[in-house]
């Protein structure tokens, strides 16, 4: 409901209450601390748990993912696809590891489903490109995040 | 005329044209900083020391994009719309005093393109030129939004114009002329006495317009505000209601021409609140003192001195028309905009009557000599 207020005379006149104004505007101008991050010298602070770009683990340089194949199971937006082989000591692989990263939508139940520990989601938050990206295995287990 | 009459007015109007174009890009740049510090955040500060050179950068940009006219719009009028609302802008400038006049070998050498003899009445004629531009603009798109722009413009333009004009005329009742280089030096004097009261020396204010009319400068520059179409009363733009007004349909430099128009105008109105109302080029207090100081230092007599005072005076009318600049930005990010009901309002019920009052009131104690 509009309810008028009752106003006196001075504050009818509005001018007042402007000048009142501009020194708030004026105030913060001239002493309110300033929230501009200064993007490439100043970066913003993500917790750790922050879900950004994809990595695989690896231990000895193997990496440790056994393609038991949990991850593109359970990714709702199926953007994983690995194909699986078998190394000479009969041990699984994949072959190809591949994350569509246009249709991932950052949801973490890749690291959750993933009993080996392999595939991991860093800190890295900045990936913007001018291509259609695709990260394959080689990509992801150089990349290490920030962990 | 003669030739050096020729040259004269052709110089002056150059220098004029320039300098004014380079208060655009400084106020653009003013605007954009200033905002930005009220709104706790940096603004542009990459290009250049402070970001000064943003502005440089948008022009490089702005003359670099497409430059497209629509299809369907009507493109005469289109093309000429930019054009008819930036002239008007450079033309009123004309009149206004930079400073006093000097005498250089017989000639006198006046700091005003033209010294008018109908000096006020041009600048209201010119002034309302400026709304023929966001017409045609508004009316040439073709589009339902710039239409709408544009006649809340006019009609605005109209209701605030009135008493814009008759607040003036208490200034022109006081000083009984209508040339601006004549208020400009009458407000010179002091005012030595109240009706029969006769003021002590250190009670004796210049007599400056907003001294002895200030009723008239706050009707005055609220209709300025109105008439630049700057906010509280930015109506012909108003982005959440009508996306950009009149000026939606255009791109690249036509654009920015009439971002030139709005910010040339914002010049030209400081440069008449400080000429008609703050003594124009009348030094500010304690520069007198300065002036005479350093007169009296390097021994300056005769025709260096005069110069330092025309200097002198250049600055406090550039100052003076700095801080209504800044005014002008400070306001428009303090303020909300103005529902239209609001602005008619305000217009004809509050600003009209008190400007006829002030007619009224300043005629009676002209009649019985009080001012």
């Amino acid at each position: 409901m509009l309810l008028k207020k009752k106003k006196g005379f001075l504050q009818e006149l509005y001018l007042i209450e402007i000048i009142k104004g501009l020194m708030i505007t004026m105030k913060n101008m001239l002493f309110a601390p300033k929230v501009t991050i200064q993007f490439p010298e100043e970066r913003r602070n993500y917790s750790d748990r922050y879900r950004g770009m994809h990595y695989l683990k690896a231990t000895n340089g193997v990496e440790n993912c056994t393609a038991c194949m949990l991850c593109p199971t359970v990714c709702p937006a199926e953007c994983i696809h690995i194909e699986a082989g078998e190394r000479p000591d009969k041990e699984k692989y994949p072959v190809k590891f591949e994350i569509d990263l246009l249709r991932c939508c950052f949801c973490g139940m890749c690291e959750e489903a993933c009993p080996k520990d392999a595939i991991k989601l860093s800190n890295i938050y900045e990936m913007s490109t001018t291509y259609r990206e695709v990260y394959d295995k080689q990509f992801l287990l150089e990349q290490r995040g920030n962990k | 005329m003669d030739i050096l009459d020729w040259i004269e007015v052709g110089s002056k109007t150059a220098l004029l044209v320039v300098v004014l174009l380079q208060v655009v890009p400084i106020m653009v740049w003013v605007e954009r900083r200033g905002s930005a510090l009220m709104q706790n955040r940096l603004g542009p500060n990459r290009c250049g020391p402070l970001g000064l050179l943003q502005s440089l950068a948008d022009v490089v940009k702005f003359l670099w994009k497409e430059d497209p006219v629509p299809g369907h719009v009507e493109p005469f009028y289109y093309v000429l719309a930019p054009l008819v609302s930036v002239v008007p802008a450079f033309m009123t400038f004309a009149v206004i005093p930079v400073a006093s006049s000097i005498q250089l070998g017989g000639r006198v050498l006046q700091f005003q393109v033209a010294d008018l003899n109908v000096g006020l009445l041009y600048v209201f004629s010119i002034a309302s030129l400026g709304v023929y531009g966001i017409i045609m603009a508004g009316w040439a798109s073709n589009n339902k939004y710039t239409m709408l722009g544009s006649l809340r413009s006019s009609s605005q333009m109209i209701s605030y114009e009135l008493s814009m004009g008759l607040s003036v005329i208490g200034i022109i009742m006081t000083f009984s002329s209508v040339k601006l280089g004549d208020i400009a030096r009458q407000q010179g004097e002091l005012i030595t006495h109240v009706g029969p009261l006769i003021l002590p020396e250190f009670l004796q204010l210049p007599k400056w317009g907003i001294f002895v009319q200030p009723l008239g400068f706050l009707i005055f520059l609220v209709a300025v505000f109105a008439e630049t179409n700057r906010l509280p009363f930015d109506l012909p733009e108003g982005e959440s209601e009508i996306v950009a007004g009149y000026h939606l349909e255009y791109g690249a430099m036509k654009f920015a021409l009439f971002m030139m128009a709005e910010y040339l105008n914002m010049t030209t109105a400081s440069g008449l609140l400080a000429t008609l109302y703050f003594g124009g080029w009348q030094l500010l207090p304690g520069m007198a003192w300065i002036l005479g100081a350093l007169q009296g230092a390097f021994g300056l007599t005769g025709l260096s001195a005069e110069w330092l005072r025309v200097l002198f005076e250049a600055t406090s009318f550039s100052i003076k028309v700095g801080c209504f600049m800044w005014l002008f930005v400070w306001v428009r990010w303090t303020l909300p905009r103005f529902r239209y009901d609001q602005l008619m309002d305000l217009g004809w019920k509050v600003m009209l009557p008190l400007a006829l009052g002030n007619i009224f009131i300043t005629a009676i104690l002209t009649y019985y000599g009080w001012v």
